[in-house]
């Protein structure tokens, strides 16, 4: 009889978390943490950064409701880790865009002027692209967690201090 | 040994040992094996390797064009990646080594030491042929790398016949089919031909997402020369972290689904995966960071609080 393997994924209300077992080292230069934890412990679209490398981060994010518009320079990812998330997607009017030196997403002042340009129903484990210039917006019925591929921008929020492990 | 200068500078022995194997030089080194083990001479000193674990090695070493940083074939034979031309040492991260002033290194041409470590007679062309997906923007987006399925050659794995298959609903109006994309990664995932190879699937500038699925054991102790990120994406991996020089035991990483953790630039790390797993790593292609962190300009660990 062929075996059955069972997959864990994590979600908001069960995850298990790992640890760094320390022998000879310092914790925080790891820096530990969970999406999971950190998305039930933030408002929801509060854009917490869990990773950062330079200028790049990936943020978790608690879906829940509808978020506010944002757009982008360049190319970001969304990452449905639990729940499921609709994505909206709207072109901008003039005036509306992120100017191409900012890097990171920046909140959209009002509503998109441009024409709808599609959306998406993402549930777990799906990927979508948010386009560079193009305006969108989550919605979720139940909160749900989406792990970000982005730039720092002037709404990531870090608080490192309180989201690893430092000892 | 005697040896001779074949095309494309791969030196060999003369003449095939008892047990049918020609011996390899390159630079100072001398690379023979038996039934059994490889042997490694150098001036200074000699090493014996599982001939399995030297393969297997030196095999993900070639398939990943010397990756990022260091590959460890065990704790005192790899590789140096300088992106152009490589390293290859003995000794070199090994205290043990170092203090006695025993290591070796030689700087080669990637071309001449991946004419030597590379395909031979072997008839596994479909394994040493493999696309390497590297994503521009994001795998599933129109013109980019497609996704995967029955047939495209791409199962599902017998440890994942329980990850759902769906894929997003995607409605684009006329004229955005090319920007509204979407895909499972977790289903384009459960059917990847192969462990420990991270491939690009999502794209922002020198941000690069890189999920691989992993299983058993990495077959070699990757050094980094950046730092690296690791996001569990389901079940769980457990690594062992060595000082990347020294070869001293650092840490150990217990990760579980949607944990992450930054492995600092001066560390070497072998990973253990139980059953399959989802693991993204995000990586950092800026190509000046191994310059900026080995100069001291750039902390070794990414962030402080």
């Amino acid at each position: 009889m062929m075996r059955r393997f069972e997959t864990k994924f994590g979600s908001l209300d069960h995850y298990e978390k790992g640890a760094v077992e320390v022998i000879d080292d310092d914790p925080k230069h790891y820096t530990f943490s969970n999406v999971f934890e950190v998305a039930s412990r933030s408002r929801p679209y509060e854009k917490v950064a869990v990773g950062q490398n330079r200028q790049y981060v990936l943020e978790a994010v608690r879906a829940e409701g509808t978020s506010g518009w944002r757009t982008a320079s360049h190319d970001e990812f969304a990452l449905v880790m639990d729940g499921e998330v609709e994505v909206r997607l709207r072109q901008l009017g003039e005036g509306q865009r992120a100017p191409a030196e900012v890097e990171g997403s920046i909140a959209v002042e009002g509503e998109p002027e441009g024409a709808p340009m599609g959306r998406v129903r993402a549930g777990r484990g799906h990927m979508t692209l948010l386009p560079a210039g193009a305006a969108y917006q989550f919605h979720a019925d139940r909160p749900s967690v989406i792990l970000m591929q982005t730039i720092g921008g002037r709404d990531t929020v870090y608080k490192w201090a309180d989201i690893i492990q430092t000892s | 040994m005697a040896t001779t200068e074949t095309e494309s500078s791969v030196q060999t022995t003369d003449e095939r040992n008892p047990e049918g194997y020609l011996g390899f030089r390159l630079g100072e080194f001398e690379f023979g094996r038996d039934d059994y083990f490889v042997y490694i001479n150098w001036p200074t000193g000699r090493h014996v390797m599982s001939a399995d674990t030297f393969l297997k090695a030196l095999q993900r070493d070639v398939a990943w064009e010397f990756f990022y940083g260091i590959v460890n074939f065990d704790g005192v034979i790899g590789t140096v990646n300088h992106y152009g031309d490589v390293d290859l040492f003995a000794g070199r991260y090994n205290d043990g080594w170092r203090k006695a002033e025993l290591d070796h290194l030689e700087n080669l041409p990637t071309a001449r030491i991946k004419a030597t470590f590379g395909p031979k007679n072997g008839s596994n062309k479909a394994a040493i042929t493999r696309h390497r997906v590297t994503a521009q923007r994001m795998v599933g987006v129109p013109g980019d790398e497609g996704l995967r399925s029955d047939d495209t050659g791409h199962p599902v794995n017998r440890h994942f016949h329980d990850v759902p298959q769906d894929e997003p609903e995607i409605h684009a109006e006329p004229g955005f089919e090319g920007d509204v994309a979407a895909f499972n990664l977790f289903a384009y995932l459960s059917r990847s031909d192969v462990t420990w190879n991270p491939s690009v699937v999502a794209a922002c500038k020198d941000s690069l997402a890189c999920p691989t699925t992993e299983e058993y054991i990495l077959p070699i102790i990757h050094g980094n020369d950046r730092v690296e990120w690791f996001v569990q994406l389901s079940d769980k991996i457990i690594w062992d972290v060595e000082d990347r020089d020294t070869g001293t035991v650092r840490a150990t990483v217990v990760m579980k689904a949607g944990d992450v953790c930054a492995m600092p630039a001066d560390i070497r790390h072998q990973g253990y995966s139980p059953k399959r797993s989802m693991l993204l790593v995000w990586e950092n292609a800026d190509a000046e960071l191994p310059e900026l962190i080995s100069s001291g300009k750039l902390p070794t660990y990414p962030v402080d609080l």
